[in-house]
């Protein structure tokens, strides 16, 4: 008798509170800015290259890039429903205007208060925590701190534009080989049109001191944000790079479609993090950014790409960081949280792709849907025919709460070489009306409860970022699930 | 400590506790007893504050006050523990997250200061001496792969850690070996003192061999039938439930 579930009064009262969190990042930055006019075509690609001073072989590769979108479909196999963006309504470029900074203090003090709502605060972070940032807003990349310290060890880490202009030799080599301008509508459309992004290149040999930051955050309204990232990790290198994305709210749908690239050569190790909670939409479903990313990575041998992701936010996610584990002994590592709450859609999941031999692969998912919302995992593990001893594991779990909501796995295998072993394991499960009366017996309130519940139920994901990423997530956790908190 | 007055609930309309009347002051031991189905663990549950149950009369007085209106953490905060007769499993929290947690919020709730760190452990590591407990608990997943008999070593822990005012052990001894029923036993006994009471729902007379109760109680279809001394015990033990059966016929 005590395993009756919920009376439908209580259920409905936790899901009110549950979807009546509001968006905690949801304001709005006066900044001037430089935007140019609505509208895509081969004059637009080509101004993009101009307005950044690019070198003839970039303006060539964005409009190859462009020339290969055109002819591409919007692709509709992913378990979400939206209304698709009018590309010819979206301003491809957005650039505050003042630039050319030399210290924190020359910033825009609009965009230093914006940075202070973020708890980004640049003094703070270079002063407590050791982050190096390059920091994205609308497109372009306005400070990099700790620049120099990363210098002396030949380290680069630099807006994506300035790779352009003083590392050309770099970019050429590496740009587009993980994710070609080709490889999917979304990362054609964002080699076409990218303004800014982030670039790490860590020598041979070099363990990289410090965790490399990078803060994305839409602001200007009606413009979309395309980044481009590329990290290249010599042998034998480490590099921690972590990176967190907010949106202010904003009625309309804000389009986010960046590219992520790794390179992970031989011996080196590549961890990479993201703590997303771009605006979800309201609790209407009304808003809330479209989060269209392709992230990739290729690992040499005995080489090691660890993604993590803690995704809160955008109304519409479609995202699979992947692993090409092309090097013999090479390792890629996938733990994720997604979180989906009102009338959230999250597509999302991960590929490992077993090209070399005794290559491991490991994958850690748990997805948590609330309200409307609906929370789809979508993996695929192929073993090729020379991935002699290749092992992955899976794991899926999914979490439900109330009964509005929607949890679906979508498990892919191809398995090519006798000797490849994988092993799926997969499990829903509800918050139990016993585990949160537990809780309560020994004086947690309900929401403290329903956060220690969750917070334990994503822990394998959660040790696996850095600590100050880490309490940041938990908050975001507890943020985009209860109600009244904060 | 508690005083139940004339307490009926019911579940999906049936009724299942009907007119319980029960008073247990500071210092006291009381022991429920009774068949299957008599209403045992609703009475813990509805003391408890669980949501499923409907009070349809009466009222339960704890130190003087209704707690009816009051939620379960509420009750907790006021120094109510139940000892799960099923303690849930809460994959990757561990039992020292989870201890640190409760017992902070309650002392938040009281106007208290929080534990620090090393006042926290070096309080667990006492109470786990006590119960004879492996250091390797703390940082396990709760009630996580526990056996039957860790889960209720688990319980008298968290009882031993927030120290409440009344203490209901619910069936804590369904499950244990002869010797986890004895460390489970002492680590009750050291609790006991003149400002804190028991109320321990049991089947069977051998919990109270270790931990010997001032009143015993027999609830049957919904009422206490019966009440008595330690001796009651016994001769339930001893004749079983089916005269009282046959009395109430």
């Amino acid at each position: 008798m005590w395993r009756k579930l919920f009376a439908v009064s209580e259920q409905d009262q936790i899901l009110n509170e549950v979807t009546s969190s509001e968006y905690k990042y949801g304001f709005f930055t006066e900044i001037e800015s430089d935007k140019i006019p609505p509208g895509l075509n081969e004059d637009i690609v080509r101004l993009i290259s101009a307005k950044k001073n690019e070198p003839e072989w970039m303006t060539k590769w964005r409009l190859d890039a462009y020339r290969v979108w055109v002819a591409m479909a919007e692709p509709e196999w992913a378990n979400v429903h939206y209304k698709k963006p009018d590309f010819q309504s979206i301003s491809y470029y957005s650039a505050p205007v003042k630039r050319q900074i030399n210290s924190l203090d020359e910033l825009d003090p609009e965009l230093l208060k914006t940075f202070e709502k973020l708890g980004i605060s640049l003094n703070e972070q270079k002063r407590l925590s050791g982050v190096a940032m390059d920091i994205v807003v609308d497109s372009v990349s306005v400070a990099t701190t700790f620049k120099k310290t990363l210098a002396e060890k030949g380290i680069i880490f630099c807006s994506m534009s300035e790779a352009i202009q003083e590392h050309p030799e770099l970019i050429k080599k590496y740009l587009g080989t993980v994710v070609p301008q080709t490889d999917n509508f979304y990362a054609a459309l964002n080699s076409a049109v990218f303004t800014d992004g982030s670039f790490c290149y860590i020598p041979k040999g070099v363990r990289c001191p410090m965790e490399l930051s990078t803060y994305f955050r839409i602001n200007e309204s009606g413009t979309g944000q395309f980044e481009r990232t590329l990290v290249v990790a010599d042998a034998g290198s480490f590099v921690s790079y972590l990176e967190g994305c907010t949106a202010p709210q904003r009625d309309e749908n804000q389009l986010h479609a960046a590219v992520v690239e790794l390179v992970a050569m031989d011996d080196a190790e590549i961890k990479y993090s993201t703590v997303q909670n771009w605006f979800p939409g309201d609790a209407e479903g009304k808003g809330g950014v479209f989060n269209f990313v392709t992230k990739r990575g290729i690992c040499e041998r005995n080489a090691k790409i660890s993604w993590t992701q803690v995704e809160t936010g955008s109304a519409v996610t479609w995202k699979y960081p992947s692993c090409i584990l092309k090097g013999d002994n090479s390792v890629g590592e996938f733990y994720s949280v997604a979180v989906t709450n009102h009338y959230q859609q999250a597509d999302t999941g991960t590929k490992m792709i077993h090209l070399g031999k005794n290559t491991k692969s490991t994958i850690v998912s748990k997805g948590i849907s609330a309200g409307h919302s609906h929370n789809s995992y979508r993996g695929l593990v192929r073993m090729g025919p020379r991935a002699a001893n290749a092992r992955n594991f899976s794991q899926c779990d999914s979490l439900l709460m109330g009964d509005r909501c929607g949890a679906h796995t979508f498990p892919y295998i191809e398995v090519k070489h006798p000797t490849a072993r994988m092993e799926h394991e997969a499990t829903t499960s509800k918050i139990g009306e016993d585990q949160i009366f537990y809780c309560q017996q020994r004086g947690l309130g309900m929401e403290e409860a329903i956060a220690l519940i969750v917070n334990g139920y994503c822990k394998d994901v959660l040790n696996q970022l850095p600590m100050e990423f880490a309490v940041e997530a938990q908050k975001l956790l507890a943020i985009s699930l209860e109600g009244s908190v904060g | 400590m508690i005083e139940i007055v004339n307490l009926h609930a019911s579940v999906d309309g049936q009724p299942i506790l009907k007119g319980i009347n029960l008073r247990i002051d500071a210092g006291e031991v009381h022991a429920i007893m009774g068949p299957n189905g008599s209403g045992k663990s609703t009475l813990s549950n509805v003391i408890a504050g669980r949501e499923d149950y409907e009070i349809t009369q009466g009222d339960i007085l704890f130190q003087g006050e209704s707690i009816l209106e009051r939620a379960p953490e509420e009750r907790a905060h006021l120094g109510l523990f139940l000892s799960f007769q099923y303690p849930v499993e809460i994959p990757g929290v561990t039992v020292s997250n989870f201890i640190k947690t409760a017992l902070n919020e309650s002392k938040k709730a009281r106007g208290e200061e929080p534990l620090d760190a090393s006042t926290m452990l070096k309080k667990m590591r006492e109470k786990m001496d006590l119960l004879e407990m492996d250091k390797g608990f703390l940082s396990r997943s709760l009630n996580e792969g526990f056996s039957g008999g860790e889960k209720k070593r688990n319980e008298i822990f968290q009882m031993a850690m927030l120290e409440p005012k009344l203490a209901i052990l619910d069936e804590t001894d369904s499950g244990l070996d002869i010797d986890a029923l004895r460390i489970v036993a002492n680590g009750v006994n050291a609790l006991r003192s003149p400002e804190n009471s028991f109320m321990i729902i049991t089947h069977y007379q051998r919990l109270l061999d270790h931990i010997i109760p001032d009143h015993v109680h027999v609830l049957f279809q919904g009422k206490i039938v019966k009440s008595g001394d330690k001796n009651l015990a016994l001769e339930l033990e001893e004749r079983g439930y089916d005269w009282i059966k046959k009395e109430q016929a």
